[in-house]
Protein backbone atom coordinates (compact mmCIF):
# COMPACT_ATOMS: atom_id res chain seq x y z
CA UNK A 1 0.00 0.00 0.00
CA UNK A 2 1.33 3.54 -1.16
CA UNK A 3 2.67 5.42 2.25
CA UNK A 4 0.05 8.11 3.14
CA UNK A 5 1.04 11.86 1.82
CA UNK A 6 2.25 14.27 4.73
CA UNK A 7 -1.02 15.70 6.11
CA UNK A 8 -2.02 18.73 3.99
CA UNK A 9 -3.84 21.53 5.75
CA UNK A 10 -6.74 20.30 2.82
CA UNK A 11 -6.99 17.50 4.49
CA UNK A 12 -10.36 16.50 5.50
CA UNK A 13 -9.44 14.11 8.66
CA UNK A 14 -7.39 17.01 9.70
CA UNK A 15 -11.03 19.34 10.09
CA UNK A 16 -11.41 20.89 13.57
CA UNK A 17 -14.74 21.27 14.90
CA UNK A 18 -15.77 24.75 12.85
CA UNK A 19 -17.36 25.64 15.88
CA UNK A 20 -14.34 25.57 17.99
CA UNK A 21 -12.07 27.13 15.68
CA UNK A 22 -14.58 29.72 15.10
CA UNK A 23 -14.24 30.38 19.14
CA UNK A 24 -10.62 30.52 18.69
CA UNK A 25 -10.51 32.92 16.24
CA UNK A 26 -12.98 35.09 18.25
CA UNK A 27 -10.59 35.09 21.24
CA UNK A 28 -7.80 35.71 19.04
CA UNK A 29 -9.03 38.68 18.30
CA UNK A 30 -10.17 39.76 21.50
CA UNK A 31 -6.12 38.71 22.25
CA UNK A 32 -6.54 36.21 24.80
CA UNK A 33 -3.30 35.25 25.29
CA UNK A 34 -4.74 31.25 26.18
CA UNK A 35 -5.84 31.26 22.48
CA UNK A 36 -2.98 32.85 21.13
CA UNK A 37 -1.08 29.15 23.16
CA UNK A 38 -3.57 27.00 21.81
CA UNK A 39 -3.24 27.93 18.38
CA UNK A 40 0.71 27.49 18.63
CA UNK A 41 0.66 24.12 20.47
CA UNK A 42 -2.25 22.75 17.58
CA UNK A 43 -0.49 24.11 14.70
CA UNK A 44 3.24 24.51 15.23
CA UNK A 45 4.03 20.94 14.73
CA UNK A 46 2.84 21.00 11.17
CA UNK A 47 4.13 24.39 10.45
CA UNK A 48 7.58 23.58 11.54
CA UNK A 49 7.13 20.47 9.27
CA UNK A 50 6.21 23.17 6.54
CA UNK A 51 9.36 24.87 7.28
CA UNK A 52 11.89 22.08 7.51
CA UNK A 53 10.92 21.22 4.11
CA UNK A 54 12.02 24.35 2.13
CA UNK A 55 14.77 25.35 4.94
CA UNK A 56 15.92 22.14 6.01
CA UNK A 57 17.24 21.21 9.61
CA UNK A 58 18.83 24.79 10.32
CA UNK A 59 17.22 27.29 12.64
CA UNK A 60 15.63 29.06 10.03
CA UNK A 61 13.07 26.72 10.13
CA UNK A 62 11.52 27.29 14.02
CA UNK A 63 12.80 30.80 13.15
CA UNK A 64 10.51 31.49 9.89
CA UNK A 65 7.60 29.43 12.59
CA UNK A 66 8.08 31.95 15.15
CA UNK A 67 8.07 35.02 12.68
CA UNK A 68 4.61 33.79 10.92
CA UNK A 69 2.61 32.93 13.98
CA UNK A 70 3.59 36.87 14.87
CA UNK A 71 2.41 37.93 11.78
CA UNK A 72 -0.48 36.06 12.06
CA UNK A 73 -1.34 37.29 15.75
CA UNK A 74 -1.44 40.68 13.95
CA UNK A 75 -3.13 39.63 10.78
CA UNK A 76 -5.74 37.96 12.85
CA UNK A 77 -8.47 40.38 12.27
CA UNK A 78 -8.17 40.04 8.41
CA UNK A 79 -8.91 36.46 8.30
CA UNK A 80 -11.99 36.07 7.21
CA UNK A 81 -13.06 32.49 8.03
CA UNK A 82 -13.95 31.29 4.81
CA UNK A 83 -10.48 29.33 4.44
CA UNK A 84 -9.76 27.07 7.20
CA UNK A 85 -6.90 28.34 9.92
CA UNK A 86 -5.04 25.80 9.23
CA UNK A 87 -4.98 26.35 5.11
CA UNK A 88 -4.61 30.41 6.54
CA UNK A 89 -1.65 29.71 8.54
CA UNK A 90 -0.10 27.24 5.59
CA UNK A 91 -0.26 29.95 3.48
CA UNK A 92 1.73 32.78 6.15
CA UNK A 93 4.52 30.29 7.04
CA UNK A 94 5.21 29.09 3.37
CA UNK A 95 5.59 32.61 2.74
CA UNK A 96 7.81 33.24 6.06
CA UNK A 97 10.08 30.70 5.15
CA UNK A 98 10.41 32.34 1.30
CA UNK A 99 11.30 35.57 2.70
CA UNK A 100 13.98 33.22 4.99
CA UNK A 101 15.31 31.94 1.76
CA UNK A 102 15.62 34.78 -0.37
CA UNK A 103 17.99 36.89 2.75
CA UNK A 104 19.90 33.66 3.88
CA UNK A 105 23.71 33.83 2.37
CA UNK A 106 23.68 31.09 -0.70
CA UNK A 107 25.52 27.62 -0.23
CA UNK A 108 27.24 26.35 -3.66
CA UNK A 109 25.08 24.82 -6.06
CA UNK A 110 25.12 22.01 -8.71
CA UNK A 111 23.99 23.42 -11.77
CA UNK A 112 20.86 22.36 -12.73
CA UNK A 113 21.48 21.66 -16.64
CA UNK A 114 24.74 19.09 -14.97
CA UNK A 115 21.37 16.85 -14.37
CA UNK A 116 19.54 17.03 -16.91
CA UNK A 117 19.21 14.30 -19.75
CA UNK A 118 21.58 14.70 -22.97
CA UNK A 119 20.49 13.83 -26.66
CA UNK A 120 22.37 13.18 -29.62
CA UNK A 121 22.37 15.31 -32.32
CA UNK A 122 19.85 13.44 -33.99
CA UNK A 123 17.93 14.01 -31.03
CA UNK A 124 17.82 10.35 -29.22
CA UNK A 125 18.46 10.28 -25.65
CA UNK A 126 22.72 10.10 -25.20
CA UNK A 127 22.17 7.52 -22.10
CA UNK A 128 18.96 5.69 -22.60
CA UNK A 129 17.23 5.32 -19.14
CA UNK A 130 16.83 1.87 -17.91
CA UNK A 131 13.87 0.35 -15.91
CA UNK A 132 13.50 1.08 -12.17
CA UNK A 133 13.27 -1.79 -9.38
CA UNK A 134 9.44 -2.22 -8.48
CA UNK A 135 8.65 -0.27 -5.45
CA UNK A 136 7.59 -3.22 -3.49
CA UNK A 137 11.28 -4.83 -3.40
CA UNK A 138 12.28 -1.30 -2.06
CA UNK A 139 12.67 -0.52 2.00
CA UNK A 140 10.27 2.30 1.95
CA UNK A 141 12.46 4.06 5.24
CA UNK A 142 15.63 4.49 3.19
CA UNK A 143 13.97 5.06 -0.11
CA UNK A 144 12.02 7.97 1.81
CA UNK A 145 15.62 8.89 3.17
CA UNK A 146 17.50 8.79 -0.41
CA UNK A 147 14.25 11.36 -1.69
CA UNK A 148 14.83 14.03 1.04
CA UNK A 149 18.69 13.92 0.53
CA UNK A 150 18.40 14.54 -2.91
CA UNK A 151 15.62 16.67 -3.12
CA UNK A 152 18.00 18.89 -0.32
CA UNK A 153 20.93 18.75 -2.84
CA UNK A 154 18.70 20.58 -5.83
CA UNK A 155 19.29 24.21 -6.68
CA UNK A 156 17.03 26.66 -4.16
CA UNK A 157 14.89 27.94 -6.70
CA UNK A 158 14.04 24.45 -8.40
CA UNK A 159 13.83 22.75 -5.24
CA UNK A 160 11.43 25.80 -3.77
CA UNK A 161 8.88 24.82 -6.97
CA UNK A 162 9.19 20.95 -6.41
CA UNK A 163 8.61 21.04 -2.63
CA UNK A 164 5.66 23.70 -3.01
CA UNK A 165 3.87 22.41 -6.03
CA UNK A 166 4.53 18.62 -5.37
CA UNK A 167 4.20 18.40 -1.15
CA UNK A 168 2.60 21.75 -0.03
CA UNK A 169 0.37 20.61 -3.25
CA UNK A 170 0.21 24.21 -3.88
CA UNK A 171 -1.09 25.07 -7.96
CA UNK A 172 0.81 26.64 -9.96
CA UNK A 173 -0.49 30.09 -9.79
CA UNK A 174 -0.58 30.25 -6.17
CA UNK A 175 3.15 29.03 -6.53
CA UNK A 176 3.98 31.87 -9.37
CA UNK A 177 2.30 34.61 -6.93
CA UNK A 178 4.66 33.66 -3.95
CA UNK A 179 7.93 33.67 -6.37
CA UNK A 180 6.70 36.54 -8.11
CA UNK A 181 7.26 34.90 -11.64
CA UNK A 182 4.91 33.84 -14.21
CA UNK A 183 3.52 30.84 -14.20
CA UNK A 184 5.29 29.28 -17.41
CA UNK A 185 8.49 29.54 -15.20
CA UNK A 186 7.00 27.65 -12.17
CA UNK A 187 6.13 24.84 -14.85
CA UNK A 188 9.52 24.91 -16.13
CA UNK A 189 11.04 24.83 -12.61
CA UNK A 190 8.99 22.25 -11.99
CA UNK A 191 9.56 19.59 -14.86
CA UNK A 192 13.63 20.38 -14.04
CA UNK A 193 13.52 19.73 -10.81
CA UNK A 194 11.65 16.40 -11.48
CA UNK A 195 14.12 15.54 -14.26
CA UNK A 196 17.05 16.60 -12.18
CA UNK A 197 16.10 14.85 -8.90
CA UNK A 198 15.19 11.53 -11.52
CA UNK A 199 18.95 11.59 -12.43
CA UNK A 200 20.15 11.67 -8.70
CA UNK A 201 17.87 8.51 -7.44
CA UNK A 202 18.59 6.99 -10.44
CA UNK A 203 21.65 5.20 -9.82
CA UNK A 204 20.17 3.97 -6.56
CA UNK A 205 16.59 2.73 -8.37
CA UNK A 206 17.77 1.24 -11.48
CA UNK A 207 16.63 -2.38 -11.57
CA UNK A 208 20.40 -3.10 -13.22
CA UNK A 209 22.14 -2.11 -10.16
CA UNK A 210 21.33 -5.18 -8.42
CA UNK B 1 4.74 16.91 -34.64
CA UNK B 2 5.38 14.05 -36.65
CA UNK B 3 8.80 12.58 -36.29
CA UNK B 4 8.89 13.04 -32.39
CA UNK B 5 12.01 12.48 -30.95
CA UNK B 6 13.16 11.82 -27.61
CA UNK B 7 14.35 15.24 -26.46
CA UNK B 8 10.88 16.25 -27.40
CA UNK B 9 9.63 13.54 -25.60
CA UNK B 10 10.78 14.78 -23.06
CA UNK B 11 10.11 18.21 -23.26
CA UNK B 12 6.13 17.37 -23.63
CA UNK B 13 6.34 15.10 -20.04
CA UNK B 14 4.88 17.65 -18.07
CA UNK B 15 2.22 18.91 -19.98
CA UNK B 16 1.31 15.32 -21.25
CA UNK B 17 0.85 14.32 -17.71
CA UNK B 18 -1.03 17.49 -16.97
CA UNK B 19 -3.80 16.66 -19.40
CA UNK B 20 -2.47 19.95 -21.37
CA UNK B 21 -1.38 18.55 -24.85
CA UNK B 22 -3.73 19.19 -27.36
CA UNK B 23 -4.94 16.16 -29.11
CA UNK B 24 -2.61 16.21 -32.22
CA UNK B 25 0.24 16.53 -29.91
CA UNK B 26 -0.98 13.79 -27.19
CA UNK B 27 -1.33 11.42 -30.56
CA UNK B 28 2.21 11.85 -31.38
CA UNK B 29 3.69 11.55 -27.81
CA UNK B 30 1.80 8.56 -27.30
CA UNK B 31 2.94 6.89 -30.88
CA UNK B 32 6.48 7.79 -29.71
CA UNK B 33 5.97 6.21 -26.16
CA UNK B 34 4.95 2.80 -27.84
CA UNK B 35 7.68 2.65 -30.28
CA UNK B 36 10.37 3.65 -27.93
CA UNK B 37 11.11 1.82 -24.62
CA UNK B 38 13.77 4.40 -23.41
CA UNK B 39 11.31 6.77 -23.47
CA UNK B 40 8.78 4.12 -21.78
CA UNK B 41 11.48 3.99 -18.62
CA UNK B 42 12.40 7.59 -18.61
CA UNK B 43 8.31 8.16 -18.33
CA UNK B 44 7.79 5.53 -15.69
CA UNK B 45 10.82 6.62 -13.82
CA UNK B 46 10.16 10.56 -13.79
CA UNK B 47 6.34 9.46 -12.37
CA UNK B 48 7.77 7.24 -10.15
CA UNK B 49 10.04 10.43 -9.08
CA UNK B 50 6.96 12.34 -8.61
CA UNK B 51 5.27 10.07 -6.33
CA UNK B 52 8.55 9.59 -4.35
CA UNK B 53 8.70 13.36 -3.55
CA UNK B 54 5.17 13.23 -2.13
CA UNK B 55 5.67 10.65 0.14
CA UNK B 56 9.38 11.35 1.22
CA UNK B 57 8.27 12.98 4.37
CA UNK B 58 5.02 10.41 5.35
CA UNK B 59 5.80 8.12 8.09
CA UNK B 60 6.29 4.43 7.06
CA UNK B 61 4.91 3.09 10.52
CA UNK B 62 3.88 3.81 14.52
CA UNK B 63 7.71 4.31 14.97
CA UNK B 64 8.40 7.61 13.23
CA UNK B 65 5.16 8.52 12.51
CA UNK B 66 5.48 12.46 12.38
CA UNK B 67 5.02 14.52 15.70
CA UNK B 68 2.15 17.13 15.43
CA UNK B 69 2.54 18.52 18.76
CA UNK B 70 4.45 22.04 18.74
CA UNK B 71 8.20 21.45 20.63
CA UNK B 72 7.67 23.08 23.95
CA UNK B 73 10.62 25.40 22.95
CA UNK B 74 8.79 26.25 19.64
CA UNK B 75 5.67 26.92 21.80
CA UNK B 76 7.38 29.76 24.06
CA UNK B 77 10.06 31.24 21.34
CA UNK B 78 6.35 32.19 19.81
CA UNK B 79 5.04 33.28 22.84
CA UNK B 80 7.77 35.25 24.00
CA UNK B 81 8.14 37.14 20.36
CA UNK B 82 4.64 37.84 20.65
CA UNK B 83 5.26 39.97 23.88
CA UNK B 84 8.05 41.54 22.24
CA UNK B 85 5.88 42.42 19.19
Amino acid sequence: MAPARPESPNDPKSAPDPAAEERLVIALRSRDEDAYEQLVRAHGGRMLAVARRLLGDSEDAPDAVQEAFVSAFRSIDSFEGQARLSTWLHRIVVNAALMKLRTRRRKPEQPIDDLLPTFEADGHHREPGKPWQPAARLEQREVHRLVRENIAKLPDAYRTVLVLRDIEELDTAEVAALLEVNAGVVKTRLHRARQALRTLLDPHLRADRE
Amino acid sequence: MEDLRCREFTDFLLAYLDGELDPRARAAFEEHLQACPPCRDYLDSYRRTVELVGTAWSPCGPDDAIPEDAPEELVHAVLEARRRA
